[in-house]
């Protein structure tokens, strides 16, 4: 029943983000269903970091539901029924990102008792597996990963989960990792965060590795720097974030790291 | 009079676990209902072809089975359009998109509103002269919608027949009211939004059916067209879009007109493997129907939601034309417009049917002006291609083969990563979206809004959902050669000619309307309602409406016997989001690529949500006022 409730916090946290804005609250934009990044029990990484921003503000937290899904930034952030969403890519577009906070990257999961020592791009043996990838879709466009495996040819071994899914089910984009588990896909390539997360917690020992050889897929990147974002403009706002991640740097890293997020260094290209 | 139902439940927030008890609730009221007018309502009901035959209404989103849109009213003509006044208006109380073509019979007036709000697509009955509201009735949502719901939450329009009036809700229910007292009668769940589907098109009610198609094809969604029984609100047949042909509804009868498309299994075997099960090929334009051939016809959306270099391939049955025989769903042929589609170009545009003398023979032809700029003047009993010329500038293809019936893509505008396309023409909206032509007989001429842009791709923004970020397309769309975004013009189809045209700056995203008294109307996003001379496009009158018109306007008369034109105003869709949902106009490819080409709309108009009613006012109406008229007593 843990969804239905997500779902209904959808519908109500909205109204009440609108209506109970108080100036002590940190007004948090954030998706119910999405862990390990966010859920309504607020036990997502993202909860927590805002739990921890807030706290160092001095204010509470409050949130404002919203799949995260093509409309989010619209409807919650620039809607102005909240201030901040916890992780965007920085530099992103819509929104004025903060310092990033961390970095992490695509990387391969596998089951560890299959033994697949795969990192990078160029691997023959990806002709052969069953490879599991991420669709988004807009305008075709999809995960890094999937542009890859295209681009080299790789396409009929190659099975999609929509990272939407079916919202009724919990974190819909955790059932690629599951698919993993359960030995549907010998492999999946996805986002760092989401597989790290599966692997603490998953029954079936899972091996992570971040992917190696994407120089020649450029410009697509495979690891990305993750900020805060508020409104454009929002300056004080941006200023005071930048300050409490600055300051609380290792606390951040710890709490990531508890998460099982893969952290990467930037990339020498 | 009020609605017997009492619907001031449906609009208090309600959880879902008290929606059972709504539900039995709605239940009791109905036998309560049934029981007090199951007589009356047995009363026989005018075909919906007699409806049509009656010039006074307007009783399908686009006018008739054909779908020309055309009205042999002519009180309203080109001497006298100039006079042309507000008669009377009506909030539907959502500020977004409208897109609805409202109903009207025996002089009552039917429109839904925009999935917003305390009352999601709620549904108004008005008195079409007066404009005095009979009923309205409020669907119970899916609580989950709103925000699982990806793009703007239009509504394209309700079905009539038999009595009763069909909506479609975002969420996919389709719902039947009985016509009279808003009473709700059935309720048929057709798809579900927790896995990306809407429904945002009008339905169509074909012998004893209510037809319908899904969208959502970009999170991965099948496309299908249902019916579903008038009576009972069961499902009768479901044709997918892709797949094996046991469910794309394809037996010894389908027989397509070329070669490439014949076979077992094509909605298969033109995929990577598995990849035809989350295809795309949606169905959310428009549907009409031959009823001496008894084949409905419409096309299908773009293949989605994988990247084009994961599902090489024809992609079949995407953006692709189906007729299908109206009974059984059962294919009779198809035409694939845009085989393996790169640039989202949807072929969910209408098929007007008209008979169309060409080459010296009488055709019976459908004239479907294709989103990828391309005019099709088919055949369509066999789906033969006549004719496919270009209507608007054109660079992402080279022409269409008439032999073998395939487009010639443009290879040096293929989507590269590394590489930026400059100068794609049309943009992904097309040379023409949603937005209906009209058709007059009398002219012989096609009359169509559309827009005109091309774009550039680039390979390199982030963006970000759902906790996953990705390298996303930059679209960045403008206006075509010319410097102007949107066009109004007539076209023949016999000769393949523009005939005449009306450039406008903005985009025209509304509906076209023409009328026996050579009027054609249609509105723009910077709030003009207009009419023009049906024969030369000279402008005869204009109104400034409250918000932006991506309406359809359609003409009816009402109980007094006067002439009406009515159309919604209210900006939205795709391009208007800019106006009425706070995207940033600074930055040029928000909202999918679609605010390069809309950026300064802020700048005309904001959202809105206004039924406006015109008439010449029943003194300088040509006839006196009459009785209303029984079916069929006009020509």
């Amino acid at each position: 029943m843990k969804c239905a409730a997500g779902l209904l916090c959808v519908a109500f946290a909205v109204c009440a983000g609108l209506e109970g804005a108080r100036a002590d609250s940190l007004r948090v934009c954030a998706d119910p269903n999405n862990l390990p990044f966010s859920d309504s029990q607020e036990h997502g990484f993202e909860n927590k970091l805002a739990q921890l921003v807030a706290r160092e503000l001095g204010k509470s937290v409050s949130y404002v539901w919203w799949a995260q899904r093509r409309g989010f930034v619209r409807n919650t952030l620039k809607a102005g029924a909240c201030d901040v969403i916890i992780g965007v890519p920085a530099h992103y577009d819509l929104v004025e990102t903060t310092r990033p906070y961390y970095r992490s990257s695509y990387v391969f999961v596998s089951r560890a008792d299959r033994d697949i020592s795969i990192s990078s791009l160029a691997d023959p043996s990806l002709r052969a597996l069953k490879i599991g990838v991420h669709l988004i879709g807009n305008d075709g466009m999809n995960t890094p990963p999937s542009h890859a495996l295209g681009e080299l040819g790789i396409v009929e071994n190659v099975v999609g989960f929509t990272l939407y899914g079916d919202y009724r089910q919990d974190s819909p984009p955790a059932r690629l990792i599951e698919a993993v588990a359960k030995g549907d896909v010998d492999v999946a390539a996805a986002w760092g965060p989401l597989a790290g997360y599966a692997a603490l917690h998953s029954s079936v020992p899972l091996r992570v590795t971040p992917i190696t050889g994407t120089q020649r897929f450029a410009p697509l990147k495979f690891s990305f720097a993750i900020a805060m974002g508020v409104r454009k403009g929002d300056e004080a706002l941006k200023r005071q974030l930048d300050d409490v991640l600055q300051r609380k740097g290792d606390e951040i890293a710890a709490l990531l790291a508890s998460f099982g997020v893969p952290s990467v260094r930037e990339p020498a290209d | 009079m009020w609605p017997l139902r009492s619907s001031k439940f449906s609009y208090l927030p309600c959880p879902i676990f008290c929606r059972g008890i709504l539900r039995r609730a709605g239940a009791w009221r109905f036998v309560l209902f049934l029981s007090l007018f199951a007589p009356i309502a047995a009363a026989a009901q005018p075909s919906l072809s007699d409806l049509t035959a009656d010039e006074k209404n307007w009783p399908i989103a686009s006018r008739d089975y054909a779908n020309t849109r055309f009205s042999t009213l002519d009180q309203i003509n080109a001497e006298n359009v100039s006079q042309l006044k507000l008669a009377w208006s009506f909030s539907v109380g959502v500020d977004r998109g409208q897109e609805a073509a409202p109903l009207v019979i025996d002089g009552v007036l039917y429109v839904a509103a925009p999935y917003d709000g305390p009352r999601p697509n709620q549904v108004f009955a008005l008195d079409a002269a007066t404009g005095e509201l009979k009923w309205s009735y409020a669907p119970k949502p899916d609580i989950a919608a709103k925000g699982v719901a990806c793009c703007d939450v239009v509504t394209r329009g309700l079905a009539y027949d038999n009595g009763k009036i069909f909506l479609n809700t975002l969420d996919n229910h389709m719902v039947a009211l009985d016509a009279r007292t808003g009473v709700e009668l059935w309720v048929t769940k057709l798809g579900d939004i927790n896995l990306g589907e809407t429904i945002t098109m009008a339905p169509l009610a074909v012998k004893g059916k209510v037809l319908s198609g899904n969208s959502g094809g970009e999170m991965g969604v099948r496309g299908w067209l249902t019916a579903v029984d008038q009576n009972t609100g069961k499902i009768v047949w479901r044709a997918h879009s892709t797949g094996p042909d046991s469910e794309v509804l394809i037996g010894p009868e389908f027989k397509p007109f070329y070669d490439w498309m014949k076979g077992k299994d094509r909605g298969v075997d033109t995929w990577p493997r598995d990849r035809w099960k989350t295809g795309g090929g949606t169905v959310w334009g428009w549907l009409s129907y031959d009823s001496n051939l008894n084949l409905v016809y419409y096309g299908t959306a773009n293949p989605g939601p994988w990247n084009s270099n994961q599902r090489r391939g024809d992609n079949l049955w995407t953006s692709t034309i189906f007729a299908r025989d109206a009974d059984t769903g059962m294919a009779k042929w198809a035409y694939q417009v845009s085989p393996h589609d790169l640039w989202d170009h949807d072929e969910i545009n209408e098929n007007v049917l008209v008979d169309l003398e060409i080459n010296g023979a009488l055709r019976k032809a459908l004239i479907h002006p294709g989103r990828n700029g391309y005019m099709y003047v088919m055949d369509r009993e066999t789906g033969e291609v006549l004719s496919a010329d270009p209507y608007d500038t054109v660079t992402a293809y080279k022409g269409v083969d008439l032999k073998t019936g395939r487009i010639e893509p443009n290879h040096a505008l293929e989507p590269e990563l590394n590489k930026t396309i400059e100068n794609v023409c049309p943009a992904p909206p097309g040379a023409k979206d949603w937005q209906p032509t009209a058709w007059s007989p009398r002219t012989k001429l096609l009359y169509v809004p559309h827009q005109h842009l091309c774009a550039n791709f680039k390979t390199s923004e982030v963006s970000y959902i759902a906790g996953t970020p990705f390298v996303g397309a930059t679209v960045d769309m403008y206006a075509g050669p010319g410097g102007h975004r949107g066009e109004f013009m007539a076209w023949d189809p016999v000769k393949r000619t523009k005939v005449w045209s009306i450039t406008e700056h903005q985009l025209v995203w509304s509906g076209a309307l023409v009328t026996a008294g050579d009027v054609a109307f249609y509105g723009t996003m910077d709030r003009m309602f207009k009419a023009v001379d049906a024969r030369s496009g000279k402008l005869l009158w204009q109104i400034r409406a409250p918000s932006g018109l991506i309406g359809q306007p359609v003409t009816f008369v009402g109980n007094d016997g006067v002439q009406y034109v009515a159309i919604l105003s209210g900006v939205g869709g795709w391009p208007g989001v800019v106006a009425n949902a706070e995207v940033d106009p600074r930055v040029r490819n928000g909202a999918l690529g679609f605010t390069g080409a809309s950026q300064d709309l802020p700048l005309y108009t904001v959202g809105g949500g206004t039924l406006l009613v015109f008439s010449l006012g029943k003194e300088a109406t040509q006839r006196p006022a009459e009785a209303p008229a029984t079916p069929g007593d006009r020509p």
